[in-house]
Parts: structure tokens; sequence; C-alpha cells
């Protein structure tokens, strides 16, 4: 199996997708059934591709970037299909592998209008490729390529599968994060010239980061806000996010479940990824600034909550408050902090992915998500209230449950920050999103309170089309529903792959703020 | 599972079952997902699984314990949860005689619980995921006392929680049920946030979440100062919401909403005293933390005597409970404020028999009666005799009277604080030795009250009581045994139970050996007091007083309005921050945040529009139709070259040749 | 024989070829005046090879070739006419202005 850890393996999990695209292409639109085939069948091969990543991984040295290739692609530039993973974009790319296959299981059980499967199916394969590519990509312009990608299904997906208003809400997806992508691109330029252009490849880049050797502050501070600008928008960070909720609201039940399970983990990823190891003393500055715009995230999602009267909307800004306490344990700049982030990541995608599942599915039944309108679901179809009552308490942070340790672990992060950012700064950040795990932990009950529980309204009284959970259902979810209780149950699943990973990004970083302020000294 | 870490446990004589421990919490877990997903296929419909697997988690603790009696010493064992970066969590277990008597008593409710509710559940539509949560609370309770570190505590804590939270709701019909199981997990988990943070700072400062560690470190010196304080009553927030203490004591008496086997089990047996075990656990980081304890004493004597005012007004019997568990777990945490470890532990150890008792026998009322109210009750005595009896003796325990097992307790506690009063070692032990004894009067007082309005009298309600069947009598009898027997395991001077618990690292017997016999022919005679008292008023109807119009009216009403804290947390945080404060958020959100991106989008849209319409169409395009226009016209002209004709084409062409050809020739002859 | 004299002789004839081509408004008439036109050239071919005798045959080969084209220009030509007087009864070239845009 030498030829898939030499960058094959990963390249396959990558354009496999893109393969099923080109195939479906030969297959007449009628054949609705060889399409789901053909659509699953490539998205099982990359899940398959990515689980032989996970025999294939050394977990030994997680730190390092590993099962990659580095090809010749643009040479006139510098820039090269320099691919590879480790600690950080393993599991979310296992997360994203997953995830499209189960949308992809989904989708057997229902299209949504108008239909055109292959269109859809083959969006969705697109989508993976992008969102696989990002996570892998170690060339600056490659990212930024992948990153691009995404953006164009998606668009489609909201656009022409969405609900009412979805013209409306795939333009704003679409101008909206494309706005900030052009200042990410910039501070990519701005990092390729000043490191002498001559390479994209973040690798390289992060060295030179390391000596210092990437500029003034000023420089680096300027810099950091455009990437700060294209990541923050996708993350989506407050005041950035409202893109977000109307983005979910109308996008397909498989279209929010990609976005919120994956596509806003790129902008944290990118944080991860990028903008922190090559902007290393930027990093240092902003986050406080970054640590207070996520607290006020996740009050404000809170409350923001409180407010909705659309389900669906409503998971979507607790995905904001969710992407906070991401972003909060990231601004914390500590192996705490940062490991809590990626694992609040995943357990993100799962929780908030399964929601979106679950919300969907109650509107292919009840043919309506207001939450007035709702009531006694789980007396009427007693496992998928079930599923909505353990998938929503897993949303609020309880114990035993993924969505804890990332919480947990950001708040831990933020009592002791990393040294340089003012503990009294962070512990009232910390104090602000304990009220915020209060305040989420109330909205997720209200909302069983007025959806699962209380009688069943008159106009559902007779039921006899409101069905429970169907095998298909059962099918696409049970993996989600299982990663929840065992990532909760079991985190070493997930921190024991980033640990070493983060640990090095976080010496990266001191040694760069050392080696910056010894450069500044001579 | 990498890396077994086996913690040096120092044993001089090792017991077999002691080492398995862990299996107690596990058995109830594993019965939880079986009963979840095969329960309903089982005859029994669940309980059987529940009762076994909670059945011999009994017989292993009363072994571990008996073990740990018999010489055994204290076992700790972990293995790595994860490990980031100096963060290091176990998961572990750590089985003291502290746990082991938490074991026992929690086994022991559950198990009559799950009995009890095998005949009060009969009929309930729920029934399998009734077993299921239940075996899911033991599991977490369990879980939580034999945690090894406070992380791994909170896990099992919040655990309870959310399993209260399914109990408490579990009528989930009714929404006012529903909003009681909320109000109970929000109210708790604003105490949790503070647990967490004192967490926080312990680990940070201490650098472990072990608990044995972090005891030994604040003994030594380790840890110490204002953050030792501040972590202190951090934890003291998990513990008062958990053990409802003011001022998150709010939750308790809605908790009642829940099935009546569930508020014995977990709202005044088990759960509740989590806090009090939390500060048990962490006793010498609360002694050593400066003020923090005397934080604990005044709250908890705030809340007892609070609390049983309010169960002298209640007519609701399961209120009557709550508040009355309030009062006692307060009493708990009154004797840690003041040093007495030992004295409040087995007040904590007593309380959970007569008050199981006491409820399960509320239960047996209400489940004949099927109201709540007192006021649906009397003469009870006639047609429940075993009901009755039981519940007398529940009722003289809570009392204080001798040798019931409440007597010693209490006793216990009231001697300690008077002790500490005197010889001047905890300045709050006087406000806790007097607050202990009016409560204790008062105790003696509602109780009265609530035996007269239920079982003497006339009967009030609507159809036939009738006794409840066996399977929720015998766990009656069984516990109204314990009752009156594990008072004297505290028997003073030669009970064992101060040889059993103590503060950790101190040899000296948990009781003291200079025992005062005044003090509990006093107290004894005070509660004959209160219940003569409670007698004469309630009963003979002696003094009628009109308390809504009187001058003690305000007091009344004061009383019935609990304070007018729930007023208050309700419309001064709830609904300002549900309604007013998130529409305000959401306002926001879209007129000012998506406002100015949808400005943003509508300026960008006026700008095109304007170069469009103006610029684009008037100055750029004209002039590219004026190219256009002028291609056209010179293409006009130039068409009427092309006839069609094709011997005017051949024309033309030849009188070119022909052109050509003469300058062909003009040329060469001027060149020759 | 001097060559002026063919030349002359191939100059009159295709002189009144062109004018035939030019002023002829019968089509079939035309196609005639482009044999004689050709027929001119042929005379050239023809007078200028036996003049520069070169080796080979090259000007009466070509004269041949000449032959064979005009044949076969003449068969398109006439199959060209056959189906516009078809079409439109007439083979009158003034009529017909089909190239007209």
């Amino acid at each position: 199996m030498e030829w898939f850890q030499n960058g094959w393996g990963l390249s396959l999990t990558t354009f496999l997708p893109m393969v099923g695209v080109v195939a479906m292409l030969f297959i007449p639109s009628s054949q609705d059934r060889l399409i789901k085939l053909i659509g699953t069948l490539f998205a099982g091969l990359t899940l398959l591709a990515g689980i032989g990543l996970l025999f294939g991984f050394h977990y030994g040295s997680a730190g390092t970037l590993q099962l990659g290739s580095n090809l010749d692609w643009i040479p006139q530039i510098g820039s090269r299909y320099h691919i590879g993973v480790d600690g950080i974009s393993l599991p979310l790319l296992e997360l994203s592998v997953l995830v499209c296959f189960l949308c992809m299981i989904y989708l057997w059980w229902h299209v949504p209008a108008p239909g055109k499967t292959k269109a859809l199916l083959s969006l969705v394969l697109l989508l993976e490729t992008g969102m696989n590519g990002s996570f892998v990509a170690l060339d600056l312009i490659l990212f930024f390529v992948f990153w691009e990608l995404v953006l164009v299904p998606m668009y489609f997906m909201i656009g022409i599968w969405g609900g009412p208003r979805r013209q409306y809400a795939a333009v704003k997806f679409f101008l909206y994060t494309l706005f900030g992508s052009i200042f990410m691109l910039l501070g990519f330029l701005a990092i390729y010239f000043k490191s002498g252009a001559t390479t994209f490849d973040m690798v390289a880049l992060r060295a030179s980061a390391a000596q210092g050797a990437l500029g003034s502050s000023l420089f680096q501070n300027l810099t950091f806000l455009g990437l700060f600008l294209g990541f923050a928008i996708k993350v989506p960070m407050w005041p950035f996010h409202t893109w977000l909720p109307d983005a979910h609201t109308e996008a397909p039940t498989v279209g929010s479940v990609l976005l919120a399970a994956i596509l806003l983990k790129m902008g944290t990823y990118g944080f991860i990824r990028i903008a922190i190891p090559l902007l290393p003393q930027a990093a240092h500055d902003y986050a406080p600034v970054i640590g207070i715009l996520a607290v006020i995230a996740i009050i404000y999602g809170a409350l923001c909550c409180y407010a909705q009267s659309d389900l669906k909307r409503l998971i979507a800004f607790s995905s904001v408050g969710h992407m906070g306490f991401v972003m909060l344990g990231i601004s914390t700049l500590t192996p705490q902090g940062i490991n809590g982030a990626i694992f609040g990541m995943v357990a993100h995608g799962l929780i908030t992915g399964m929601l979106f599942f679950l919300v969907g599915s109650i509107h292919e039944r009840y043919h309506t998500r207001e939450i007035a309108d709702l009531g006694g679901v789980l007396q009427q179809i007693p496992r998928f209230g079930s599923l909505l009552t353990y998938t929503a308490i897993a949303s609020l942070g309880l114990p035993g449950l993924a969505g804890f340790w990332g919480e947990m672990l950001a708040l831990l992060g933020a009592y002791r920050p990393a040294i340089g950012l003012s503990p009294t700064l962070f512990r009232i950040l910390m104090v602000g999103a304990g009220v915020g795990t209060v305040l989420t932990a109330g909205y997720f009950l209200w909302m069983l309170q007025r959806v699962n529980l209380g009688r069943i309204p008159e106009k559902f009284a007779d039921g006899s089309h409101i069905f429970d959970v169907q095998r298909l259902e059962w099918l696409a979810w049970t993996p989600l529903l299982l990663l929840i209780i065992g990532a909760g149950l079991y985190p070493k699943l997930i921190l024991n792959v980033t640990n070493d990973a983060v640990q090095a990004l976080v010496l990266h970083v001191g040694a760069a703020l050392h080696a910056g302020s010894t450069l500044a000294l001579h | 599972m990498n890396g077994l870490q086996l913690a040096a446990a120092v044993t001089t004589k090792r017991g077999f079952v002691i080492d398995f421990m862990w299996l107690v919490p596990l058995l109830p877990f594993l019965a939880f997902f079986t009963i979840l997903f095969f329960g309903k296929k089982l005859r029994s419909r669940g309980h059987s699984i529940g009762i076994l697997a909670v059945g011999a988690g009994l017989v292993i603790s009363l072994i571990g314990f008996a073990e740990l009696a018999s010489g055994n010493a204290q076992i700790e064992r972990s293995w790595t949860w994860f490990r980031i970066s100096t963060v290091h969590l176990e998961f572990g277990m750590n089985y003291d005689f502290l746990t082991a008597l938490m074991f026992v008593v929690v086994t022991t409710v559950s198990l009559l619980v799950q009995v009890y509710s095998t005949g009060y559940m009969h009929d309930d539509s729920r029934y399998t995921w009734f077993y299921a949560a239940l075996s899911l609370f033991t599991a977490s309770m369990l879980f939580l006392v034999i945690a090894n570190n406070l992380l791994q505590m909170l896990v099992g804590w919040e655990g309870v929680g959310v399993c209260s939270y399914f109990l408490i709701g579990h009528y989930w019909e009714e929404k006012e049920n529903s909003s009681a199981a909320i109000k109970a997990f929000i109210t708790t988990r604003v105490g949790d946030v503070g647990f967490m943070f004192g967490i926080f700072a312990l680990f940070i400062a201490g650098h472990t979440f072990n608990i044995i560690r972090l005891n030994h470190e604040a003994q030594n010196g380790q840890l110490k100062g204002s953050l030792l304080t501040v972590a202190a009553l951090l934890l003291f927030c998990g513990a008062a919401g958990k053990s409802a203490q003011f001022p998150l004591h709010v939750w308790l008496p809605d908790a009642m909403a829940g099935p009546t086997p569930v508020s014995a089990l977990i709202h005044a047996a088990t759960m509740v005293v989590a806090g009090v075990y939390l500060v048990a656990r962490m006793f010498l980081v609360f002694t050593h933390a400066g003020a923090a304890l005397n934080v604990v004493a005044i709250i908890a004597s705030i809340t007892m005597l609070g609390a049983a005012l309010l169960a002298l007004v209640q007519d609701d019997i399961k209120r009557v409970l709550a508040y009355s568990t309030i009062s006692q777990l307060a009493y708990m945490m009154a004797a840690l404020g003041v040093g007495a470890y030992t004295a409040g532990i087995f007040h904590l150890f007593t309380h959970a028999f007569f008050k199981a008792l006491l409820f399960l026998g509320a239960g047996s009322l209400i489940h004949s009666v099927h109201s709540n109210n007192m006021s649906d009750m009397g003469g009870l005595r006639k047609y429940m005799p075993h009901t009755f009896r039981t519940f007398i003796i529940g009722s003289l325990a809570l009392g204080g009277i001798f040798p019931l097992a409440g007597f010693f307790s209490k006793d216990e506690i009231l001697g300690e604080a008077l002790r500490s009063a005197s010889a001047g070692t905890a300045s709050t032990a006087w406000i806790v030795f007097i607050a202990g004894t009016v409560t204790a009067f008062l105790t003696a007082l509602y109780m009265t009250r609530a035996c007269i309005k239920t079982f003497w009298g006339e009967y009030r309600g609507e159809g036939h009581p009738h006794e409840s069947p066996g399977s929720m009598i015998t766990p009656l009898w069984i516990l109204a045994i314990l009752t009156m027997t594990v008072g004297l395991l505290g028997f003073p001077v030669i009970g064992p139970f101060k040889d059993w618990i103590n503060v950790p690292g101190q040899e000296s017997p948990g009781f003291s050996a200079l025992y005062n016999v005044i003090l509990p022919v006093g107290s004894v005679a005070l509660a004959g007091l209160a219940v003569w008292l409670g007698y004469m008023l309630f009963y003979k109807k002696r003094w009628q007083v009109d308390i809504l119009a009187g001058p003690f009216a305000w007091t009344y009403r004061l009383l019935v309005n609990k304070y007018y804290m729930d007023d208050l947390y309700n419309k001064g945080i709830v609904k300002p921050v549900q309604y007013t404060l998130a529409k305000a958020a959401y306002w926001s959100n879209q007129n000012i945040l998506d406002g100015a991106v949808n400005g943003v989008a509508a300026g960008a849209l006026g700008t095109a529009n304007f170069t469009y319409d103006e610029l684009d169409q008037k100055v750029v395009d004209y002039a590219v139709n004026g190219a256009a226009g002028l291609t056209g016209a010179t293409g006009g002209l130039l068409r009427y070259i092309q006839g069609g004709n094709v011997q005017r084409y051949a024309a033309v062409l030849f009188a070119g040749i022909a052109i050509f050809i003469g300058l062909f020739a003009l040329t060469s002859i001027v060149h020759i | 024989m001097p060559v002026s004299y063919f030349l002359v002789l191939s100059s009159l004839l295709f002189s009144i070829g062109i004018y035939g081509v030019l002023a002829r408004e019968n089509a079939v008439l035309v196609l005639l005046s482009i044999e004689l036109m050709l027929n001119a050239v042929n005379i050239n071919f023809v007078a200028f090879a036996a003049l520069f005798k070169q080796p080979g045959i090259a000007g009466q080969v070509f004269a041949l070739f000449v032959i064979a084209v005009a044949a076969a220009e003449v068969g398109v030509g006439l199959a060209i006419v056959i189906l516009i007087f078809r079409n439109r009864q007439d083979v009158d070239l003034d009529e017909m202005s089909l190239m007209k845009w």
C-alpha cells in the first residue's frame, strides 16, 4: 500500500468525487436510480479512501504533515501541488467524507423539489472535492482554488433547491463569501511577495515565519486583517454572520447539513492552518479582538435564538454561538484552547449536521418549520422525538456527549491564555461564555418544550401521513448518533490525533514571537 | 486503552470485591441501554433489568463497604481519559468510606424506588422509558460519587442533572411540568458554570483535577490565598445549585412536578445531596479557603430557616416535603460550614432514608387520592394503615424524636455547632446553632401539620381511598425499619459511624467524645413542644387566627409568594432575556448588522444602476452604437455596386484588366 | 509563318468571346462565348509551343488539358442552365439577380 501513502490516497480522497461528477455526465438524467447509485458509489469510495487514510496515518508523529505529495503545478509563480494532512486536518477531512456520504444516503430517501437528481448529486460531489481539497492543500494558491470551488455548488444548491427566498440567500452567500476571499487572496499575495516571491508553500512560509522573517508587525497586522476578513466571514464570526441564517433557512436539507457540518469549518481551519502560523505576531495582537468577537457571538447568537419562530433559523443561529466557542478557543492560543477548538469543530459538525437533518425531516413530515405550529412530536413519533431530544441535549453541551469537551477546553484555555495575553480580559470572556452556555441550554430546552413536548396540535391530530424514522434515515443518521456519544465518552478519539499538531503549532507561535522580538531589538 | 495506570494503593489487606467497585455504576449504565433498546419487548417492560442491575449494585456496595470496614484501605485507580499538553484528565475511581456510604445509600434507595414504581407507575404510558431514565440516573449518580477527579465528577453531575430534567418533565403533556423541568435544569446549570470555573481555578493553580491531590495541596499550603477562596466559593455555586441552597433553591419545589418515586429518589435522597457531597469531598479545600466555609454556613442558615417557614404554608404535600428537603440539605451544609464533617455526612445518610420514606408515603397517598393537595385528604389513617404508620415513623424521624434516625444526626449537628460556638473555633457557629434550633422546632411543627391534615379529621377528597399494593407497601416498611435503625450507627460515643466517616487525613474520631446530655433532651423537648403546638393549632383549632387579615397577613403573603423570588427571577431575568433582550438582539441583527449588509448590496445596486443607465447606456454605448451606425451607412452606399448581374461584374473585371494592361504597356514603353 | 498571325487570330477570337460573355443575355450563348475565349488561349499555347521548340510537348498537352476542362465546365454550366430553366422557364441573365444582397 505504499502508493496509497505516497500522496495517492490523499489525491484520491480529494478527486474521486470529481471523477464521480464526470461519470455522472454520461448517464441520462432519466435514470434516477442509477444516478443515485453512482453518487453513493463515489461518495462511498471516497469514504473508503478516507478510512484508508486513517490506517495509513502515522499517529506517533501526528504533528508532521503526512501522506502528501508535492508536485510542480504552476512553476512560473512557484505554486505547487502540495498536499498533506496532519493531526489538525485529518479529523476535519474524515468528517467531510463521512458527512458527504451520509448526505448521499439521505438523498435516496428524499430529493427536494424541483428534483433534478443528477444535478444535485453532481453538485454534492463537486462540493466534496472542494471541501476535501481545502483541508489537504498546503499551497496557498491551491487552497484558494479549492476554497472558491466550494462556492459554486453551494450557490446552485441554495439557488435551485432552496426555499422561497432562495435567490436572495444564494446571492448573499456567494457575494459575501467572495467579498471576504478577495481580501484573503490579497493577504496571500502580500505574504508571497514579502517572503521573496518564490513560493506559496505553507510549510516553507511557516518556516520563514518561525524566524520572524515575515515582515514587521505593521505588515503582519495589515495582512492578517485581510486573512481575517476571508476566514471570519466563512466561520462566520459576529458581526459577519448575517449570511448564515439566510443561507441555512433557504438551503435544502443536505445543503444545510454540508454548510453547517463542513463549510463553516473551513473558516476556523483557515485560522489554524494559515493565519496563525504564517502571521504569529499579528495573531497574537488580534487574539483579544477575536476573543471579544467570539464571546459576543456566543451571547448574541443565543439571544437571537430565543427570538426565532422558524426552527431551522434557530439552529442556524445556534451555529453562530457554537462557532463562537471554537473561535474563543483559537483566540487563547493555548494547546487547550486550540485542541478544544478542533474538537468543537468536529462536534459541531456531527451535532448540528444531525440537527439540520432532523429539521429537514420535520419539514418533510409536517410541511412547516414554524415552532408555534409544531408540538407533541415526541408523542406522535416517539423515536424521532427522542433523536431530537438527544441531539439538542448534545448541542447544549452536556458532558458525556460530544458538545461538552470543545466548550470546556475552550473555557479552560480562556482561564489562562497564552503568555502575553491579558488573563483578566480572557477571564471576563470566560465568564461571558459561561453565561452563554446557560443561555444555550435555555433556548434548546425551550425549543424542545415547544416542538417536542406538549400535546399534538389539532391539525396534525390525524397523523396518518406523519411517520416515524424511516430505514434510510436510520442509515444516514446512525453514524452521527454513535459518533456523538462516542466522542463524548472517549474524547481521546479526536484529541489524541490533534494534540501533537496543536502542540507544534503553539510552540511555533511562541518561537516566532520570540524571534520577532529579538529581531526587533537588533 | 493505552497506558493502564495503576495508582499506588497502599493496602494492608486486600479484599476481592473492592477492586470491582466500578461495576456498580457500570451495571445501571448498561441497564439503561438494554432497557432503552429492548425494554419494550420484555414482559416486564424493562423494570426487571433495572431492578436487577441496581440490586446487584447494592450487593456489591454492601460487600465493598464491609471490606472497607474490615480494614481494607481506601483504593484509588485511574486510567488516562485524555491528555493534551499539560491537561491530563483521568478516568478513575476513588473508593473510600464516603464513596462506600454514598453507594449504599444510592443503590438502596434506587432499588426500593424501582420496586415501588412497579406499582406506582404501573399504568404509565412511558413505563419503559421511566425505568431507562432511572437506570441512567443511578449510573450517573454513582459515577459522580466514584469519580477520583473533579472533571469526571462534573460529567456525572451534569448527567444526573439531565436525568432529573427528563424525569421532572415525565408528564410533559402539561406545559407546567416541562417548564418545571427546564427551570430545574437551567437553575442548576447556573451553579454548574460556577462549579466548572472553580475546577479550572483549582486545576490551573494545582495542576491536577485529582480530588485527593487537590485536598492535599490545600492542606499543605500549595494552594492558598484569595485564589483558594474564590475557587471554593465557585465550587459552592455548583453545590448550591444542586443542593437547592439559597438563592438557587427555587427549582426544587417545582421539581415536584415529576412522578413521586422520582421525587423520592432524585429530589430527596440522592441527587440533591450531591452538593453536600461535593463540599464534603473538597472539605480540606473549603477549610483552608478563608471565609468560604463561613459563607457556606451563613447561606445554609438562611436556607434552612427560609425553607422551613415556607413548608408551613404549603397545601401540596409534596411541596411540604420539598421545602423540608431544602431545609434539611441546608442542615447538612451548615454542619459542614461549622466543620462538623462527620455530623453533616451522618445527617445526609439518615435523611436519605427517612425522606425517601416520606416521599414514597406521600406517593402512596397521592396514588390513592389522585391529588397532591392535603385539602383533598384527611382521615386517611383509617383507609391506609400501612402508609399511615410508616409515614408517622418518617415524620417523627424528621422531627427529631428519639430514637429515630433524624434524632441522632440532627443532635450531632447542633452539638457540634454549639461546641464550635462556645469554643470560638468557627465564627458563624452561633448563627448555625440558633438557626438550627429554630429550624428543628419549625420542622416538627410543619410535619405535625402535614400529618394532621392528611391522616386525621374527615376525608375531604373524592372517590374511595384504598391502601396501595404490596409492591409499594414493602419498600415503605423496609425504609421505615431502616429509619428506625440506621440512627443507631451514630449512637453517641459507641456508634461505629464516627470511625468510618471522618475528615480526610484526620485521625481523631468524627464525633466528639465529650457528649452533652442536656442538648438532646432539650431538643426532644423542643420538638415535643412543636408537636403540641401543632396539635393545638391544626387539630384542636384553638387560637383561630385569621391569617389573611391579622397583623401577620404580610408575613403570610410573603410566604405564600415564596418571598417573591420566583417573580424576581421570572420578571427580572428570565422574561427580559427570553423576550425583550432576545428581540432586541434579533432586531439589531436584522436591521443593523444585516441592514448594513443589505445596505452595501443596495448601494452597490444603486451605483450599478446609475452606471448602467447614465454612464453606460448614454455615454459609452452611444459611442459604440455610433461606430456601428457609421459602418451601416457606409455599407448602404457601397451596396449599389453589387447589382447581382454577373455580366456587369465581368465587364468591370475585364475593364480592370484592360486598364492594367494599358498601364503596363505605358510603363514598359516609358522604360524602353 | 510568323507567330503574330496566330496571335492576331487568337486575340480576335478572344475579343469575340469577351463580347459574347458581356453582351449576350442568353446563358447558353454566354457559355459558348467562354468556349471561344478558351480556344483563343489554346491557339496561343500551341503557337508558342511551336515557336520556342522546347524539348517536350508541354504546350500541346496544356491545350489538351484546357479542352478537357472546357468540356467539363460546359457540362456543369449547361446542367445549371437547364436547372435554372426548369425553375424559371427562362435563361435570361438580366433577369437573374440571385446573388444580389
